[in-house]
């Protein structure tokens, strides 16, 4: 029998949903633990950070790398696991391009904080107390991470040796990386394992000419099953977002959000959307271009719902690595 | 990826570069650079041991990338394309930094000017090593050439196309060709009338074989590039069978309407019907019903006088608009000019005194078929015994035009002879600055001085009126003097302006025009009659004011630019066009709608977009909008353009 | 400090009128301020916020986008694409931290070299006074980056000796 492959499994910035994705691959979970000895996972067993320290350079075959890097602790951790792994795989949108948690990064940590331990409307906290680094607690001087200004991708912190999209992957894009890893048929490094065009490819609405007249949120319409959602007003990310999720969103009848990333030629998700949507509005004069653009409630957010840490304004190595 | 072999060639313009760039410290920073093998710097990189130096060093030392850091690419990237292609290589694997118009020319600070130099290059040779080997396209073209404006430009464009055997579609906006000039009497300096040396050209348009002319006609769409241009021609009805008017004139001497619309082609100094014929040696000399004014047409109510005196049976007045579509090789733009309004200018009152009128009313006047049978005469009827001749009425004028219309200096001059051998009345001209520069110009204004002409320099200020007279309110800033000079005529010498339409004509066409509205030509001086767009020229004053001979030769060189594509018989077109990888595209359909020449099509079977690269004009507006990144545009891929962002801002 | 600040500007300019205009300026010996960088594209309409970015990335402290005036488009509507980005752009830019004042988009004719220098001498003017672009760095200097690590590695030394770290998880 061949050596079982040593798997870990971490979350960094995340939700936790990529963990439980792993959990939905259903029965196969069973044929994952078959080829693989699960060596770190802290989120289903118990694992303290001497565990990783303790590990050998190449010890680890997989690590699945889930969630941003937000804090000092998550970074160092990320650095660890890497040294200590033969491929490291960010896993989900969140490592892949920052996700969600990238998102803070159109404001700052000083802001942040100011909402957290400030201005939100159950706060009490008259002495301003703030995360400190350093504590003096009664057993001594604690030390808590650093939360950075900003959320980094784990490669911008990181290699990274492969992309597993989503928010979360879905069971079939899980199951499609762990075989290519079990069996050896890799694809080049850098690869994001999903599919490569943008999600319109397979998308089976009926496509035309596109022109918005007017942008409408998902819970202003119900969208015609068959038409493009874009055609209607509703923005959706398809026309930039790699293929390979299964339509979950679109087959619901909800616009495409985005979390499998860019498509392949794309540079920057966010402004590539942008662009085209805006190339595709139905106007001809700046007023009324004014006009329209200022009805879509949060372009920033819909368009880099899920790549903002790696939009190109951002997008460099931490530390000019 | 191999690396490349770069050779950069920085140009000093004789001083016009080096003078502020220090070219030598540029060519030593580029030469550090990475895959550069060659800088050089050089007195005139454009002239010929500028040119070979590029060659031999593509020759010897095997060069596959060239960059030419030196004026703007729009002045001499075809020349040194030329020079690559002349050694062996690709026109498209240069690329040109622009540091004389962009740089030396607009700054004074020399280090500021080096510093951004080098960001310039550095620019060019980061995009230079994505540059791929175009090659150009080249379509055959169509031998017929498009001439808008029927005035002499025009006429002349025609002619000459027409006698090198080629078809001509003239179309002229008036019911009759000869613009402005059909309505002079004498021309300067030579006195000719103008009437006998433009008519017969007016009447071999009309008889040439290879001329089709349409009058009463505009353009309203012009598709295509060069040498395959589709016009779009809306011409109006006349309510005249063409074929069966004989030009007798039997509608406008019977039309109820006669002697009550003012006359435009004597400038409303005669009457006529609604129902005639423009002037007596019109071409065409058809009859033609004006539709503003025509009893029938406007409130359907008539005696048909006109139907029942015409002897052809040629009154049709269920004519309708026609469009043709015509498919010629380029088209020759000879719209012409607008005369300026005098009313603009209240303190001449024009339109107030009934003795105060414009140049070209004074042509009608002393024109021997014009209103009053070359009599010049004030408004009642009798002769002006002493004329004022004002001249830059809305020219060199910072409220109206700041440009000199260059020809009311002469026409001024020609008015002084014209009044003085009609009527022997004084003449006073208010003249700014005397130019007569054309050949036999200063002949003739000295002729003239020599026949007791007052010439008075100073603007005329203001014309007033006193005791019944006029006067004429100047500074004579040779006597430094103010003066008033009682006159009973006054000519107002108004300025040529683009025509009213011209902006309309402009996009129609999609060409430029400059500052002062005329239309634009390449180079002011190089390049006067092409456009910026391929195989639309330009003659006449229509791209700035220009008297006869000027205009005649414009119209001339126009012929000659089209007959020069035609006699090649194909086109090199900009192989900058778009293109679609399939194996990205994901059908989206995006790039369709933005498309204005609808290049793009959706392919039914595949449900891949796809580009039919012959009508792509290269913009680059779908590849911006292609959310797959699946357009290309050749020689502005994202790649190269990105590139060239990092190295201009390194 | 401010005062020896000198913005670095991007251009990007369409071949037909804007970049005859610039040129225009150039014949006309008009006189502006060095900081911009011009780059050229055969229409204002390939100018993708890809690019714009790029630009802010490598370090520009502002981008100029400039096209023929609307109707006057050498590509017919070339230009109208852009006038759809612009609102778009501008917004998304402000969302991400980048000042108004650094993002601009004019029409400029192939005849308006006078105006084309006025934009620029303005421009640097409006960027001068919100001072350089940052790159919203992660914790805006390297060196607190630095600081940072080495007060991780304390804490991690630290913690160890007591047999575990005291954070996280």
């Amino acid at each position: 029998m061949a050596p079982k492959l040593q798997l870990a499994i971490y979350w960094a910035a995340a939700c936790g949903g990529c963990d439980v994705a792993i959990l939905d691959t259903d029965e196969k979970i069973l044929d994952i633990a078959e080829a693989a000895d699960i060596v770190l996972w802290p989120i289903a067993m118990d694992f303290k950070y001497e565990d990783i320290y303790k590990m050998e350079p190449g010890s680890i075959d997989v690590c699945l790398f889930n969630g941003a890097i937000r804090t000092s602790e998550q970074e160092e951790i990320a650095k660890a696991l890497r040294a200590r792994s033969k491929f490291m795989i960010a896993f989900g949108a969140c490592a892949a391009w920052g996700g969600i948690p990238g998102l803070a990064n159109l404001t700052n940590r000083e802001e942040i904080f100011n909402t957290v331990y400030q201005e939100t409307a159950t706060t009490i906290n008259e002495e301003d107390i703030r995360p400190d680094t350093n504590y003096p607690g009664p057993e001594g001087e604690l030390h808590l991470p650093r939360i950075y200004d900003r959320v980094w991708s784990l490669d911008q912190v990181v290699n990274v040796d492969y992309y597993v999209p989503g928010c979360p992957p879905t069971p079939e894009t899980i199951w499609t990386a762990i075989l290519a890893i079990v069996t050896g048929n890799l694809p080049p490094k850098g690869t994001t394992i999903a599919g490569i065009k943008s999600l319109c490819d397979t998308c089976e609405r009926e496509k035309t000419e596109k022109k918005i007249t007017q942008f409408k949120r998902p819970f202003e319409i119900i969208a015609d099953p068959k038409k493009c959602l874009l055609e209607q007003g509703l923005i959706c990310c398809g026309p930039v977002t790699r293929d390979g999720c299964g339509h979950r969103c679109t087959n619901n009848n909800m616009p495409c959000r985005g979390c499998y990333g860019p498509s392949e030629k794309v540079s920057d998700q966010g402004a590539k959307l942008l662009n085209a949507i805006a190339s595709i509005m139905d106007v001809k004069d700046e007023k009324s271009a004014q006009e329209l653009a200022a009805t879509w409630e949060d372009p920033a957010g819909t368009v880099y719902r899920f790549s903002l840490a790696k939009s190109l304004i951002y997008d460099y190595k931490k530390g000019g690595e | 990826m191999s690396d490349h072999k770069i050779g950069v060639y920085v140009c000093h313009c004789g001083s016009n570069i080096n003078g502020v760039v220090n070219c030598a410290k540029v060519t030593e920073e580029i030469g550090k650079l990475g895959e550069v093998v060659v800088a050089k710097d050089y007195k005139y990189m454009c002239s010929d041991p500028g040119q070979e130096m590029i060659k031999n060093d593509i020759r010897e030392k095997g060069l596959d990338r060239v960059v030419v850091a030196a004026c703007s690419p729009r002045m001499h990237e075809p020349t040194f394309r030329r020079a690559l292609e002349g050694a062996g290589l690709n026109g498209y694997l240069l690329e040109m930094a622009n540091i004389r118009e962009h740089v030396s020319w607009v700054t004074k600070d020399k280090e500021e000017a080096t510093k951004k130099a080098l960001s310039l290059v550095k620019g060019a040779v980061k995009r230079v090593k994505l540059h791929e080997p175009i090659e150009e396209r080249e379509v055959p073209v169509t031998n017929t050439t498009l001439v808008l404006g029927g005035g002499i430009s025009g006429i002349q464009a025609a002619l000459q196309v027409a006698e090198a055997g080629h078809k001509v579609y003239l179309i002229e906006q008036k019911q009759y060709i000869g613009g402005n000039m059909a309505k002079f009497d004498k021309t300067f300096p030579t006195l000719d009338c103008a009437a006998c040396i433009l008519t017969p050209k007016m009447v071999d348009v009309g008889q040439s074989p290879n001329i089709e002319l349409y009058t009463s006609s505009e353009v309203i769409k012009v598709d295509g590039y060069v040498g395959n241009f589709t016009v779009t021609v809306r011409e109006k009805p006349r309510y005249i069978n063409h074929d069966k008017c004989t030009g007798c004139g039997d509608c406008a001497s019977a039309c109820i309407m006669k002697n009550r619309i003012p006359h435009e082609f004597d400038e409303g100094l005669s009457k006529r019907s609604a129902a005639y014929i423009p002037f007596p040696q019109a071409v065409p000399l058809k009859a033609v019903i004006d539709d503003e004014n025509c009893l029938l047409l406007t409130r359907k109510k008539c005696t048909l006088a006109c139907v029942k005196a015409c002897g052809a049976k040629a009154i049709n007045f269920n004519q309708h608009e026609t469009i043709h579509e015509f498919k010629v090789g380029s088209i020759i733009l000879a719209t012409g000019f607008d005369l300026f309004d005098a009313k603009r200018s209240p303190q001449y009152g024009y339109g107030k005194y009934p003795n105060v009128i414009n140049g070209l009313q004074f042509e009608r006047m002393t024109n021997a078929s014009g209103p009053t049978s070359g009599h010049i005469t004030l408004a009642d009827g009798t002769e002006p015994k002493s004329v004022a001749v004002i001249h830059c009425v809305g020219s060199r004028d910072e409220n109206y035009n700041k440009y000199c219309s260059r020809v009311c200096c002469m026409s001024s001059v020609k008015f002084a002879h014209l009044v003085k051998d009609h009527c022997d009345a004084e003449v006073y001209e208010f003249y700014i600055d005397m130019r007569t520069f054309g050949k036999g110009y200063e002949e003739f204004y000295n002729r003239v001085q020599e026949e007791g002409v007052h010439f008075i320099r100073g603007k005329g200020a203001e014309v007033a009126q006193k005791d019944g007279r006029l006067v004429v309110k100047a500074e004579d800033t040779l006597l430094g003097q103010y003066r008033e000079i009682p006159v009973d005529m006054v000519i107002l010498n108004t300025a040529l302006e683009p025509r009213v339409d011209a902006e309309k004509v402009a996009q129609t066409l999609g060409i430029s025009r400059s500052g002062d509205g005329f239309f634009m030509e390449s180079h002011i001086k190089l390049d006067p009659v092409t456009t910026t767009t391929d195989g639309i020229y330009l003659a006449g004053c229509c791209q700035s004011p220009k008297d006869i001979p000027d205009s005649v030769a414009q119209g001339s060189a126009a012929a000659a630019q089209s007959l020069a594509i035609i006699a090649t018989g194909k086109v090199k077109i900009s192989p900058i066009s778009a293109s679609i990888d399939s194996e990205q595209c994901a059908g989206c359909q995006i790039c369709i709608g933005l498309c204005t020449y609808r290049a793009i099509k959706l392919n039914e079977e595949t449900l891949r977009a796809e580009i039919n690269e012959a009508v792509c004009k290269g913009c680059g507006t779908c590849a911006a909008g292609c959310p797959s990144g699946a357009i290309k545009v050749s020689h502005f891929n994202d790649d190269q353009l990105l590139a060239q962002i990092e190295g201009v801002l390194a | 400090m401010n005062d020896k600040f000198e913005p670095k500007i991007l251009g990007i300019l369409c071949n037909w009128c804007s970049y005859a205009g610039a040129d225009l300026a150039g014949t006309s010996r008009l006189r502006y301020p060095a900081n911009i960088r011009i780059v050229k594209v055969m229409c204002s309409g390939r100018v993708e916020p890809t690019l714009i970015l790029k630009a802010f990335q490598e370090g520009a402290d502002g981008v100029l986008i400039s096209g023929c005036h609307p109707g006057d488009c050498h590509y017919v509507d070339g230009n109208i694409k852009t006038l759809r980005r612009t609102p778009l752009v501008a917004r998304l830019l402000t969302q991400i931290g980048i000042e108004p004042e650094r993002f601009k988009q004019v029409w400029v004719s192939a005849s308006e070299g006078e105006r084309f220098g006025k934009i620029v001498e303005q421009m640097v003017e409006d960027i001068k006074k919100v001072g350089p672009y940052q790159k919203k760095m992660g914790d805006q200097l390297d060196v607190v980056m630095d600081e940072v690590a080495a007060s991780a590695k304390e804490a991690a030394a630290a913690a160890e000796e007591k047999g575990g770290l005291n954070c996280g998880s």
